[in-house]
């Protein structure tokens, strides 16, 4: 079965400097999958791609994204408002400033169940409501008229993995949902958002630098350096056997609570000049005239 | 919430208030040159001249009339105007709502057009229409209320007759508000060949007085979308698969007002200080008209009883805006 | 620690020097201003207020029936409008001028005290600015000059009576930024005294935005002489004014409009030029003051 997003050889540029490189990655439908890298590594402009909201200096110049059967590398304005929010969705990454301060809770929800379901009032707020229960929010009603500066950051994101799941998407893009937020709380949503991940089926591309989190929530993954994928596969096969020595320094550098800090080792600089002589090399090759 | 803030606003502007009676009242003492004697003619008598002085309370000490001048005040007196022998109190309702209905008037107009400016230029951002945007702000910001009377008064009452350029409302009609508020009080009791009289009327002041008001509102309100724009909660509505349009009217537009609202309130005070040129120019009956001859006049007790109504509509206009930002802002509410 | 401290400001400075679009424009316009103003007799052509009736309501150069003598036509006396506007530029480059730096002077005192001494002094000063613009400016201003008398210093008087509080305003809330910066703190550290510190060290940190507010002020001043003049309570009406110019044109507004427009153009150039001016400055001096 094909898979529900599949990006084939996608390279991306911004001006005449190469940020993705040839990146290919396939997300079956209902599994979530891990895209990780230190930051700067591309995957939050992969991310960006998928939901057609790159900057506008950055072009697509070769490859494609398919999601569920259609190519939406280049979508016009008007398809591409559809399928957001609607087949695509999306969970950000900072609760505290990516709702609207304004506007109530509910409305920030309705607004947009009205938008692709076609929904009127009454229908919209109940099911607002019954989504606020499904992020496990309690005083549904009273939340659904306050605003976003008297919720705490937890449950902030909550309301927000409650509007990625309104309008019951098949794939939604997380980029780094957890980071902004302290620990207990990140385990909390990092847990919310794999129950209803499986309780409705849906696919996640889950961007994230942590492999802590990866282990926990992903099926598949991939690695990415400088916008070229490292190595890729199920989450179980890459952690017991990592192919390449990025992905074991990687792992080596994660911290794990059965391991002293000092123990924690960088990415070894070998490795890292190997990788940038590779990208090196493959710039050279590529080159675009 | 709201009247425990008004209250304490209310409360607040108490004393700027009795300062500003205060120093109404001691500049009007300070003047060089007498009021009594203008008032009396060639032939009066020092005798008549010291009665008169005494009738106004002329002969106390500062002091003592200044508490004199309070107590009155308090009892709704605020004097006899020289000219007009008429109470001052009288004179200035009579003429408050004129003032009133075109300054709101304006006020209305500069926010239609300097919301509608500052989001076209929003909208269709790198297009012509944000050049115009800027160019009309650069020169609503450089004309004064005054000029621009003066140039509608030229083009579009001289040059292009279609509009009158002056009184309030066509006088053959025959109409009697006993409002004071004609625009409103003839929309509502049906008169309608009044009410496009007095629209008619106003249309040229209001203007003059709103666009330097919609200019700085353009362009306050244009920066703060900008900023708007640059917010997670934008990218997120886009991420919803809302339009720009959309985007920009609502969920940007919103926030954008709220730091418009703080910079733009001083130039709505403006506005209402600048009726008292703008209606002399268009021979508009309203309040600032009557100030100036009073001023000219030197009839103290009209020129401090408008004074202060002018600063009262002021400090009223203060608390107003004071609110309009706490609504317009969730985050002050609770605060 | 003087040397990093005069660094800043230096920094400042350096900024401005560099024109931009919009500093070029309104130090354009100032120059011209300047130079009617100072050679206004010499560039005249004619006495402003010589009147000749068998030369009245000429019209200007772009007409067909002007004579060449007089290029700006002449208004219903027969004067000559260009040295009029000439002379005007004099009296309103002079209020300009004089009222800026006197309201800039007062509004500059007291924002520092306010600012950085804080306290009653501060609560004192605010109060009187929150009274002050409680009046409506234009009104205040016609009651004052009505009050206390026509004349140049009556203008200048007035402006700078009711704008100070432009200046103070400003000053206060940049000088209790500047408080809280660290070379305030080594100032002090050092054992300079809260005076010195104050005007050797936060004030030239103050300064370029004082240059922004000085040519905004200026333009505010030509407004409010306008109205004055306008209103026929400027200076004494021998003096062509620029405001006056439009209140006489005004009335032959039929017949020979351009008496009217042309000063209003006058005014409005200058204002124009002046706020590019302070508009330029602002922009440049912006991400340096932030620093």
């Amino acid at each position: 079965m094909s898979p529900l997003l599949d990006i084939d050889r996608l390279r991306l540029v911004i001006g005449r400097q190469p940020v993705l490189r040839d990146v290919s990655l396939q997300v079956p439908a209902g599994s979530v999958h891990g895209l990780v890298g230190e930051s700067g590594a591309g995957k939050t402009m992969i991310a960006k791609a998928v939901l057609g909201i790159q900057p506008g200096v950055a072009e697509i110049i070769s490859g494609g994204i398919t999601f569920d059967g259609r190519d939406i590398t280049h979508l016009n304005d008007r398809a591409r408002r559809a399928l957001m929010g609607r087949g695509i969705s999306m969970i950000p990454q900072d609760p505290m400033t990516a709702l609207n301060p304004v506007f109530r809770i509910g409305s920030q929800i309705t607004d947009v169940l009205r938008l692709h379901l076609g929904l009127n009032r009454r229908a919209a707020v109940a099911r607002a409501g019954e989504l606020l229960h499904e992020v496990h929010i309690r005083n549904v009603e009273r939340v659904m008229r306050q605003y976003p500066h008297e919720l705490s950051g937890g449950m902030r994101q909550r309301v927000l993995i409650a509007i990625a799941f309104a309008c019951r998407p098949k794939l939604i893009v997380a980029d780094e949902p957890s980071t902004a937020l302290d620990v207990t709380v990140q385990r909390q949503v990092l847990a919310l958002i794999k129950e209803l991940q499986a309780h409705e089926g849906t696919a996640v591309l889950f961007v994230t630098h942590d492999l802590g989190v990866v282990a926990k929530v992903c099926d598949t993954m991939t690695v990415l350096h400088s916008g070229r994928v490292i190595e890729e596969g199920s989450v179980t096969d890459c952690f017991a056997r990592p192919a390449h020595a990025y992905t074991r320094a990687l792992m080596a550098a994660t911290p794990r609570y059965d391991r002293p800090a000092d123990a924690l080792l960088p990415v070894p600089q070998a490795v890292t000049d190997d990788l940038l002589s590779a990208t090196a090399a493959w710039d050279e090759q590529h080159a675009t005239a | 919430m709201s009247g425990v803030f008004l209250a304490r606003r209310l409360l607040l502007a108490i004393p700027t208030l009795l300062g500003v009676v205060l120093i109404v009242f001691v500049l009007m003492r300070v003047v060089p040159g007498d009021p009594i004697a203008m008032m009396t003619g060639l032939n009066a008598t020092p005798a008549d001249i010291e009665r008169l002085r005494a009738l106004h309370g002329f002969d106390q000490s500062i002091f003592t009339q200044f508490v004199f001048y309070l107590e009155n005040i308090l009892q709704g007196d605020f004097g006899t105007s020289i000219t007009r022998r008429q109470p001052v109190a009288d004179l200035v309702l009579s003429r408050l709502p004129a003032t009133l209905e075109l300054s709101v008037a304006a006020m209305i107009f500069a926010i239609i057009i300097g919301v509608f400016l500052a989001t076209a230029a929003t909208l269709w951002r790198g297009r012509v229409a944000e050049r115009m945007a800027d160019g009309f702000s650069a020169l609503g910001l450089a004309i004064p209320d005054f000029l621009w009377g003066l140039i509608f008064i030229l083009v579009l009452g001289v040059m292009l007759p279609i509009l009158p350029i002056s009184g309030r409302i066509d006088p053959r009609l025959g109409f009697e508000g006993k409002s004071g508020l004609y625009l409103v009080e003839s929309f509502f009791t049906g008169q309608f060949a009044a009410f496009l009289s007095v629209a008619e009327h106003m249309i040229l002041p209001a203007a003059a007085l709103a666009l330097p008001l919609a200019a700085i509102i353009a362009r306050v309100l244009k920066s703060s979308l900008g900023d708007a724009m640059r917010q997670d909660y934008v990218l997120l509505a886009r991420v919803k698969g809302f339009s720009r349009a959309r985007i920009v009217t609502r969920d940007a537009l919103r926030n954008a007002l709220v730091p418009t609202v703080t910079l733009t309130a001083v130039q709505f005070t403006f506005l209402v200080g600048g009726t008292v040129l703008v209606e002399r120019i268009f021979g508009y009956p309203g309040l600032g008209n009557m100030a100036i001859e009073a001023v000219v006049n030197r009839d103290l007790p009209l020129i401090q009883g408008i004074v202060i109504t002018f600063a009262v509509i002021f400090i009223a206009l203060n608390i107003a805006i004071d609110m309009t930002y706490a609504l317009l802002d969730p985050r002050l509410r609770h605060g | 620690m003087a040397d990093v401290t005069s660094m800043v400001s230096r920094a400042g400075w350096r900024r401005v020097m560099k024109p931009g679009g919009r500093i070029l424009f309104g130090g354009g316009i100032l120059g011209l201003l300047l130079i009617a103003a100072i050679f206004a007799p010499l560039l005249a052509p004619h006495d402003p207020l010589e009147q000749d009736l068998m030369v009245s309501y000429l019209p200007p150069f772009w007409s067909a029936e002007t004579d060449g003598l007089y290029p700006l036509g002449t208004d219903s006396l027969g004067r000559d409008i260009l040295s009029r506007l000439l002379y005007g530029a004099r009296v309103a480059l002079t209020v300009a001028v004089v009222a800026a730096l006197l309201a800039g002077l007062l509004g500059t005192l007291l924002g520092l005290l306010a600012g950085y001494f804080g306290g009653w002094v501060d609560t004192v000063i605010s109060r009187a600015v929150d009274i002050w613009m409680a009046f409506p400016p234009v009104l205040l201003s016609i009651v004052l000059v009505a009050l206390i008398g026509t004349g140049l210093h009556a203008v200048i008087f007035a402006i700078v009576i009711i704008d100070w509080t432009r200046f103070c305003r400003v000053v206060r809330a940049e000088v209790m930024v500047q408080r809280e910066q660290d070379y305030v703190a080594s100032a002090v550290t050092v054992g300079l005294s809260r005076w010195r510190t104050l005007f050797v060290e936060i004030l030239p940190n103050v300064a370029p935005l004082l240059l922004v507010l000085f040519s905004l002020e200026m333009g505010i001043a030509v407004i409010v002489e306008a109205i004055l003049s306008f209103v026929g309570l400027s200076v004494s009406s021998d003096m062509p004014t620029w405001g006056g110019l439009i209140q006489e044109g005004r009335l032959y507004v039929h017949q020979a409009w351009w008496l009217m427009v042309l000063p209003m153009a006058c005014i409005i150039l200058t204002v124009l030029g002046l706020n590019a001016l302070g508009d330029g400055l602002r922009e440049k001096l912006d991400p340096v003051m932030r620093r």
